[in-house]
Formats: C-alpha cells, structure tokens, sequence
C-alpha cells in the first residue's frame, strides 16, 4: 500500500479535554479541489476521530464505525466509553489489513467518566494512547512544536496557542498549501468548533 | 521513500535469559513508524500467568492482535482444563497459531519465558511461522539481533541468582539497543523467581 501522507492532523490531551485538528483540503493530482472538507468524524456526542489518508477510505471508513457505534446505541440504550469504541476502530482496522484495507491513519479522542483520552491509530491497526500525536506529513513539522509547547497540565488556551504553532510551522514549511484547517475541542459538553482566530480577532479589539 | 523490511516497519528487541532457577525476560520501550518515534511507553512483553511472560517483537499490530488471541486461547485453557498452563505447552499452541497462518502469517517473533510447574527454567524462541527453539542459555528477537546475540554471548554465563541475571540481562539489551536505530527509548526488565517476580523499568539512551 503507497500511503499519501499529504493529510495533516493532529491532536492534543488536556487533563479534561481533547483538542484534534485536521487540513480541510482535499486535492486531486495537481488539482486542489476543496478547501473546506471536515475530516474530523463525530462518532458519538463525545468522541470525535480525525482521519487521514485516502479521500475514498476516509468517509467510508470513519462513516461505517459512527453508524456501527450508534448501531450500538439504539440496541442497548447506553453510549460506550472511549477506550471501547478505540478497541472497536482497532479490530475493525486490524481485520481489514488483511481483507481489505482501509488506508486511513485515525486520531480518536473522547471525554467520559474515566476522563481525556486520546488514541493514535494506523492503518494497519496498531494503537497506542498517547498524550499528543500527528499523522501525515505535517506530523513531522509538528512533533517537534508539540514536544516543547504542549504537556497535559496546561489549560485549553494553552492548547489552542499550541495549536496556533503547529498550524503557522505547516503553512509556513510544508511544500503543500494547506491554507484553512478545522478544530474540534472535545470535553465533558461536548464537541464544538474552534476558531483560532476568533481570539486574535477578539484580543485586537480589546487592545 | 525507503523500501522497508515488514519487520523494521516498527523497531523492537526482546531478550530472555535463564539463570539458577530464574528467568528474565526484557523488551525495549519504543513504538516508532519507520524511524519516527510515536511512543515510549510500548511493552512487548506481557505477564500471560503468574510465571509465564510472552514477548513479541515484529509488527506493531500483530503484537497486539497476537497477544489478545493469544490471552483468549489461554483464558479457555485455564476454563476447560480447570488449571494454569505450563510455558512449553504454551509455547506448543503459539507455535500452532503461527503456522496456520503459514501463506499469510502474522510478522512477529515471539519469545516465551517461565518457570514450569516444578520451578524448571524453560525459555523459547520462534521465527514467524512459529519453528521453535529452546535453546539452553537466551534468545533474541527484534530489529537488530546480531546485536543482541553478540552481547549476550559474551556477557551470558550459566546459573545466575536473579539480581546477578537482572543487572547481565539489563546490560545486554540496553547495550545491544543503543546500537539499533529503531529501537529504544527505555527498557523494561522482568525476572521470574519461584517466590515470585519483580519488573523494573529502565532509562537508556533516549534515541
């Protein structure tokens, strides 16, 4: 499998939170077809995955494990911890490796009672729980910037100035445009859109 | 992109060595994807029973799924046959699953480490498509075995008492490590003893 690694997510574990961020463009050859593509799945009211990797694989892939865990839901009246729904995205990916692969790199965060978690899946199914992680190639200009910049006691304005210098190192460095990026914060209400800039915007009209 | 051998995909070393009524049992701490280190917090050994620890070291997500099988094949051991498992019947049925898979096997190499039922040392190695062997001294797996071999070989000497089996045991692997790109970050040390047995987590060279 020839992975294209030209998706960028990443995301990072607060003590009560889970911040994710993924690109939103989708691009054929060298044709940029959409700039606003969301490519961080809504699983359940407080798990989100961001997923990277084929444009195909993607949707089918992330839309088959929402519907599996809503699946759930309608059957037996209660939503899964994170962990769970994490086991069940691994099997599901460690059975197709070698069925009929899915190439798509998951970035699974959720809130619940234990608290934050984050996973970091590949393709082929392997997972760990990781306190900050990145896939595709803006994973490596962004590693680095979350090593010095992020650790799990900081605060969620903390994580979206993190965030801020991730995104700034790949627009800056990275051979692809990959002008607009979207961020989801998960805690214990909930997900809900970030906007990064609403705060700059907010910060200069205070000033 | 570098063409990769499946089983440096992800780096590893696992090492097992028998002493004077002792094993150990020790595996690097390292999950990385082609170099690239995610986490350093990933055991390829696992604590199966009480004296019987499995390491697996090859591809990260057959160690996972390899070990889940694996634990649910001893659980239904230990129901059916009302008793716990000796190592080199163990080592029987892990040799069994690998060879079933013979023209799609899982890319591990595992090792099994023990005492049997009447205290005896007993340690095992396999290739992928599960040949085994017990050899009467250690054996090695991972990324870079001409490493591990080399010190082992030097360092190794019949009937240690285990702190002695601890320190050659640590020594051999973080020195056969540090000389292996792919694995590292730390290592994990086991030592079985008929009283009972100790871990210990140790701190290498952290590249």
């Amino acid at each position: 499998l020839i992975q294209s690694r030209m998706d960028s997510t990443f995301a990072i574990k607060g003590k009560d939170f889970v911040l994710l961020a993924a690109d939103a463009s989708v691009a054929h050859s060298i044709i940029s077809l959409k700039n606003t593509e969301d490519k961080i799945y809504e699983l359940d009211k407080h798990v989100c995955m961001a997923a990277a990797g084929d444009a195909a694989d993607r949707p089918r892939f992330c839309n088959y494990i929402t519907r599996n865990i809503q699946l759930f839901k309608f059957r037996n009246g209660h939503s899964l911890p994170t962990e769970t729904i994490a086991n069940f995205t691994r099997e599901q990916l460690a059975y197709a490796i070698r069925h009929g692969p899915y190439q798509v790199d998951v970035l699974l965060g959720g809130v619940d009672e234990t608290g934050a978690h984050l996973y970091f899946m590949d393709y082929l199914g392997t997972m760990q729980e990781v306190e900050k992680a990145a896939h595709g190639y803006g994973g490596y200009f962004v590693t680095s910037v979350l090593d010095n910049y992020w650790s799990p006691d900081k605060t969620l304005e903390d994580a979206k100035f993190c965030m801020k210098k991730c995104i700034n190192e790949i627009q800056t460095r990275f051979l692809i445009n990959q002008s607009k990026f979207i961020i989801k914060c998960i805690d214990k209400d909930g997900v809900k859109i970030i906007d990064l800039n609403e705060q700059s915007r907010q910060a200069g009209l205070d000033d | 992109r570098v063409a990769m051998s499946i089983m440096q995909y992800n780096g590893s070393a696992v090492l097992a060595m028998k002493g004077k009524n002792c094993v150990g049992i020790a595996s690097d701490l390292c999950f990385g994807v082609q170099g690239r280190m995610i986490t350093t917090n990933f055991r390829k050994t696992f604590r199966m029973q009480e004296k019987l620890y499995l390491g697996l070291t090859g591809l990260a997500t057959d160690v996972q799924t390899l070990h889940e099988r694996l634990e649910f094949r001893l659980n239904m051991y230990k129901l059916r046959e009302g008793r716990e498992i000796k190592p080199s019947t163990f080592a029987s049925v892990i040799s069994n699953v690998l060879y079933a898979h013979r023209f799609g096997p899982y890319f591990v190499e595992p090792v099994v480490a023990g005492l049997d039922d009447t205290n005896t040392p007993f340690i095992c190695g396999m290739d992928l498509i599960g040949a085994p062997v017990t050899p009467p001294d250690f054996v090695c797996a991972g990324s870079n075995t001409e490493a591990l071999f080399g010190t082992c070989e030097t360092m190794y000497r019949p009937d240690m008492e285990p702190e002695e089996l601890f320190e050659v045991l640590s020594q051999c692997l973080l020195a056969s490590i540090d000389r292996d790109a792919l694995a590292g970050w730390g290592a994990v040390v086991t030592i079985i003893t008929p009283e009972g047995s100790f871990t210990r987590t140790l701190k290498g060279r952290q590249d």
